[in-house]
């Protein structure tokens, strides 16, 4: 790999741009594209680029991949998974060091600066907002996990609101079966459909039973992996008899 | 995917600094490998590892293929299975088989 094309990619992944790599792995010849860009000593027929396009895309994984001059190896680098945690509380200072060494860029949504404190959080991203104000300019998209951590429904219900306005591909609210049952009641008085309120984890996390902040965050974070790699527990978290998970 | 940018990132700081830098990639894999097609492993001219390409069991036989790739400049692919009798196939011990492309960065 010339170091040259490895500082493109670097930049380019650092910007949240995904890119595909193709090599050609008998002679180490090399193609980066992006949606809008291609270079690289791998010379590509415009046919090849748009079947490489289409893959990056559909966000598709790495592997062997025929291009009209034989087959090359195809990586697809996307952007980094995010976690949006609203809620500095506890838990999340367990969980915000859990979710990086997992691959996560984490930011923590709380107008309260008491819990939002640099002391408490050192070196991660705060949003010190409302989460019904922070979380829409965050634009969640398919590839970020939000948690509500708050036990505050003046926090956690607008956050729940924004995010099931999202592509989130996980929304988790903390709280007890009882208390996730009266969130229900809230969120459907307030006009959401079942449907739409079927997509929050509650009680948030895998039922393993947590008892510390950094247990209930490790719950967590078990959870989030499953659903995102469709692991057996997506979707059975163990809180309720019948096997839903909220 | 940070594990990917975080081992390149890595491997370019080496690079920087003079060193010569291999770059392992798992490209195949078949039945139960330990790392998924993509996983990277960065090795510097001094046997320094960032990143893997198995559980362990095949690391030291990567690196090795990488120090002579940093030397020749020639790309290599290198294979490596349980059932696997020559030399240099240490075998993992989970079973299953897995090819990786050892590049150097240039």
């Amino acid at each position: 790999m010339k170091l040259t094309l490895l500082d493109q990619a670097l930049d380019l992944a650092a910007g949240s741009i995904p890119v595909a790599l193709a090599t050609e792995l008998s002679s180490g010849r090399q193609a980066l594209v992006t949606a809008t860009l291609q270079d690289g000593d791998l010379g590509l027929a415009p046919g090849d680029i748009a079947d490489i396009r289409a893959r990056l895309l559909e966000g598709g994984g790495s592997g062997m991949f025929e291009l009209s001059a034989g087959a090359v190896f195809l990586e697809i680098w996307s952007p980094a998974l995010r976690l949006l945690i609203v809620g500095a509380v506890h838990i999340a200072q367990t969980l915000v060091p859990l979710a990086r060494a997992a691959s996560y860029r984490v930011t923590i949504i709380d107008p309260r600066g008491a819990f939002a404190s640099r002391e408490r959080f050192p070196d991660v991203e705060i949003i010190p907002e409302w989460p019904d104000d922070a979380i829409p300019a965050l634009a969640p998209d398919r590839r970020t996990a939000l948690v509500v951590l708050s036990h505050d429904p003046k926090i956690d219900d607008p956050a729940l609101i924004a995010a099931l306005a999202s592509d989130a591909f996980y929304i988790g609210a903390l709280g007890s079966r009882r208390s996730h049952a009266s969130r229900r009641e809230r969120m459907l008085a307030s006009g959401l459909s079942p449907a739409a309120i079927d997509r929050i984890h509650g009680p948030v996390g895998l039922a393993i039973g947590a008892q510390s902040p950094a247990e209930i965050a490790i719950a967590i974070l078990a959870e989030i992996t499953a659903v995102l790699r469709g692991g057996a527990l997506a979707g059975r978290s163990g809180w309720y008899p019948d096997g839903r998970d909220g | 995917m940070n594990d990917t940018f975080e081992i390149l990132s890595q491997a370019r700081a080496w690079r920087l600094e003079g060193r010569a830098v291999a770059i392992a990639t798992v490209v195949a894999t078949w039945n139960s490998s330990p790392r998924q097609v993509g996983a990277k492993l960065a090795v510097d001219d001094r046997g320094h590892m960032s990143g893997s390409v198995s559980g362990g069991c095949v690391e030291g036989a990567v690196v090795e293929a990488a120090l002579e790739v940093m030397q020749s400049r020639t790309p290599r692919q290198l294979e490596f299975g349980v059932a696997d009798a020559d030399a240099f196939a240490v075998g993992l011990a989970c079973g299953g088989r897995v090819r990786i492309f050892v590049e150097a960065l240039e």
